[in-house]
C-alpha cells in the first residue's frame, strides 16, 4: 500500500512522516503521472488559494477527480479539506469538487485567533490535540456527509464514503490515529478493488 | 471560545509558519500589487509602505507602513498578510497586532528603534519572523520567541549572494553541532551567543526548531530554486517582483520554480517566458557599510 501526500505547497512532511509512522509507504506528489501506482491521496494545510492554482496549472484537477472515481481514498486538511468542497463560500469556483459540503475559509478569524484544543473525533480519539491555524469551517453538509467532529457546534472534521476531511492539522501534532483512521479507509478501499 | 481553547501558543504560531512552507511571500505597497500577488499563487503578502529598493534610494528613516496602507491590503485579500516593525519597537508590534496583521517581521529593512535590544516576542498573540545570518543570531531570536526564521541577505540589491552566504552558514553551523559531542554544546553555545537548550534541541534532531525561509537579493526564478536547494523552506521575495519589467510573469515564474526546484526543463521554461528583465541588481561591495541593512539587529 502507497500513500501520496500531494506536495505542491504547504505541510507535507509532517504528513509524510505521521504515515510512515503508522507503517505506510508515503511519497510527496508533485506530477500526474505519480497518481498511478497511489492507493490513497492526503491534501495537506496550506494556503488554499495558491495550490488550487497550481493545480490547474499542472493540470491535476481531472487526474484526481478520476482517482477518486477509481474509489481511491482522499484526506484533506485545512486547505486541503477546502480543496475538497462542492462549494466555497465568498469564492468564485470550487476546485475538486468531490465532497458534498460548503466550507467558509478563515471562519475563525485571522491568525491571532488561530488556537489549539481537545476534541473527541467519532471513530479516532476521544481526546484529539487539535490545531486550527486561521481554520475553515464547514457551514453545510450535504445528506451522504457523516460529521466527525464539532467545535461550538460547527463541524470540523467529517468523511463522505471514501473522502475524509478536517479543518484542523492533525500533522502538526505526533499523534498518528487520524491517519490510522485514513490508513484504514485506503486499506479497505484495497480490499474492495 | 470555551476554556479549553487556547490562542497563541507556540504551536499555533509556529505552525502557520509550517504551512507556508514551499511557497512565496511577496512584498506588496498597495491592494492592486497584492491581488497580483495573490492571483500569481503567493502564499503570503508583506504589506509596506515602499520596497527595499525604494527605502534604500529614498534614505532617512524608515519606520513601519502608513497603516492604511496595511488595512487596505489586508481588505484586498484572501491570503495571511504580513507587516514589518522596527527591530526594538514593541508598540510598531502591538499596533500591527491590534489591527490583525496575521504575522508580523521584526525587519532590519527598517530603521532600528533599539541599538541593544529585540522585541520580546514570546509575549505576542501574533507570531514573528526575523532575520538571521548565522546560527547564533537565529537561536537568539528563537530564544525571544520568533516563531520563523528567514536568511537576511541583503535587502533590495537583487543580489543573491547574501542570501546564499547566510543560508549556507546556518546550514553547517547545525551539522556540525548536530556532530559535536553533548559535552561540548555549552561551550559552543558560549562561543556562538545562544541559548543552550535550543542548541541541545539541533543537536538532537538535525534541525531549526522553526521554518526558515530564504530573503533579501531574490530576483528571478532561478535564485527562488538555489535557496531552496540550499535548504529554504520557502522563498521572500522583496523588490524582485515588482521592480521587474513584468512583475505578473516574475511572480508567477517564481512561484512554480519555487515549487518544482528541482524540475530543470521546468525553471528553463518560465525563465523564458519571463516577458522582460529582473530588477536591477547592486553589487554588495559597492555598498558604504552604513547601507548594508544586514548589519541592523544583535
Amino acid at each position: 500500500m502507497k500513500i501520496g501526500v500531494l506536495a505542491l505547497q504547504g505541510a507535507v512532511r509532517e504528513h509524510l512522516t505521521l504515515l510512515e509512522k503508522v507503517g505506510v509507504e508515503a511519497v510527496a506528489v508533485k506530477k500526474q503521472e505519480q497518481l498511478q501506482d497511489l492507493d490513497g491521496l492526503i491534501f495537506p494545510g496550506g494556503e488554499s488559494t495558491t495550490m488550487g492554482k497550481l493545480i490547474r496549472k499542472y493540470d491535476l484537477l481531472e487526474p484526481i477527480r478520476d482517482f477518486y472515481r477509481q474509489g481511491k481514498p482522499l484526506f484533506g486538511t485545512c486547505a486541503g479539506l477546502i480543496l475538497l468542497a462542492n462549494k466555497i463560500e465568498d469564492a468564485d469556483e470550487p476546485h475538486l469538487a468531490v465532497m458534498d459540503m460548503t466550507v467558509k475559509r478563515n471562519a475563525f478569524g485571522r491568525q491571532v485567533d488561530s488556537f489549539e484544543a481537545k476534541l473527541p473525533i467519532k471513530g479516532v480519539a476521544e481526546d484529539f490535540h487539535a490545531v486550527f491555524i486561521r481554520a475553515p469551517l464547514i457551514t453545510h453538509v450535504g445528506s451522504e456527509v457523516e460529521v466527525l467532529a464539532e467545535v461550538n457546534g460547527e463541524v470540523v472534521a467529517a468523511r463522505q464514503g471514501h473522502i475524509l476531511c478536517a479543518s484542523f492539522h492533525p500533522e502538526l501534532t505526533d499523534d498518528a490515529r487520524f491517519h490510522q483512521f485514513f490508513v484504514d479507509m485506503v486499506r479497505e478501499a484495497v480490499a474492495m478493488r | 471560545m470555551s476554556q479549553n481553547h487556547q490562542v497563541g501558543t507556540d504551536l499555533v504560531k509556529r505552525g502557520m509558519a509550517e504551512m507556508q512552507k514551499g511557497g512565496v511571500i511577496m512584498d506588496v505597497v498597495n491592494a492592486e500589487q497584492a491581488k497580483i500577488a495573490e492571483a500569481s499563487g503567493a502564499v503570503a503578502v508583506m504589506a509596506l509602505e515602499r520596497v527595499p529598493s525604494d527605502i534604500r534610494k529614498a534614505g532617512g528613516v524608515a519606520r513601519m507602513a502608513d497603516l492604511r496602507i496595511v488595512e487596505e491590503v489586508m481588505a484586498a485579500v484572501s491570503i495571511p498578510v504580513m507587516a514589518k516593525a522596527r527591530i526594538g519597537h514593541f508598540v510598531e508590534a502591538r499596533a500591527l497586532e491590534a489591527m490583525g496583521v496575521d504575522y508580523i517581521d521584526e525587519s532590519e529593512v527598517l530603521t532600528p528603534a533599539d541599538e541593544v535590544y529585540h522585541i520580546d516576542k514570546g509575549l505576542f498573540t501574533v507570531p514573528f519572523v526575523c532575520g538571521a545570518r548565522n546560527l547564533g543570531e537565529a537561536l537568539r531570536r528563537v530564544g525571544e520567541g520568533a516563531s520563523m526564521l528567514r536568511t537576511k541577505g541583503e535587502p533590495g540589491t537583487g543580489n543573491i549572494v547574501e542570501a546564499v552566504r547566510h543560508m549556507r552558514m546556518m546550514q553547517s553551523q547545525i551539522r556540525k553541532v548536530q556532530g559535536m559531542s553533548r559535552d561540548e554544546l555549552m561551550t559552543e553555545a558560549k562561543d556562538l551567543g545562544a541559548p543552550y537548550e535550543l542548541l541541545l534541541q539541533i543537536h538532537e534532531t538535525g534541525k531549526l526548531p522553526v521554518v526558515n525561509f530564504a530573503a533579501g537579493g531574490v530576483a528571478t526564478p532561478a535564485d527562488a530554486a538555489l535557496m531552496m536547494h540550499l535548504g529554504s523552506d520557502g522563498v521572500f521575495v522583496g523588490s524582485g517582483i515588482f521592480k521587474s519589467e513584468n512583475p505578473e510573469k516574475f511572480a508567477r515564474a517564481i512561484v512554480e520554480a519555487t515549487t518544482h526546484y528541482n524540475d530543470y526543463d521546468l525553471i528553463v521554461r518560465v525563465s523564458k517566458e519571463l516577458g522582460g528583465s529582473p530588477m536591477t541588481g547592486l553589487e554588495i561591495s559597492k555598498l558604504r557599510p552604513e547601507d548594508r541593512m544586514q548589519e541592523r539587529g544583535w
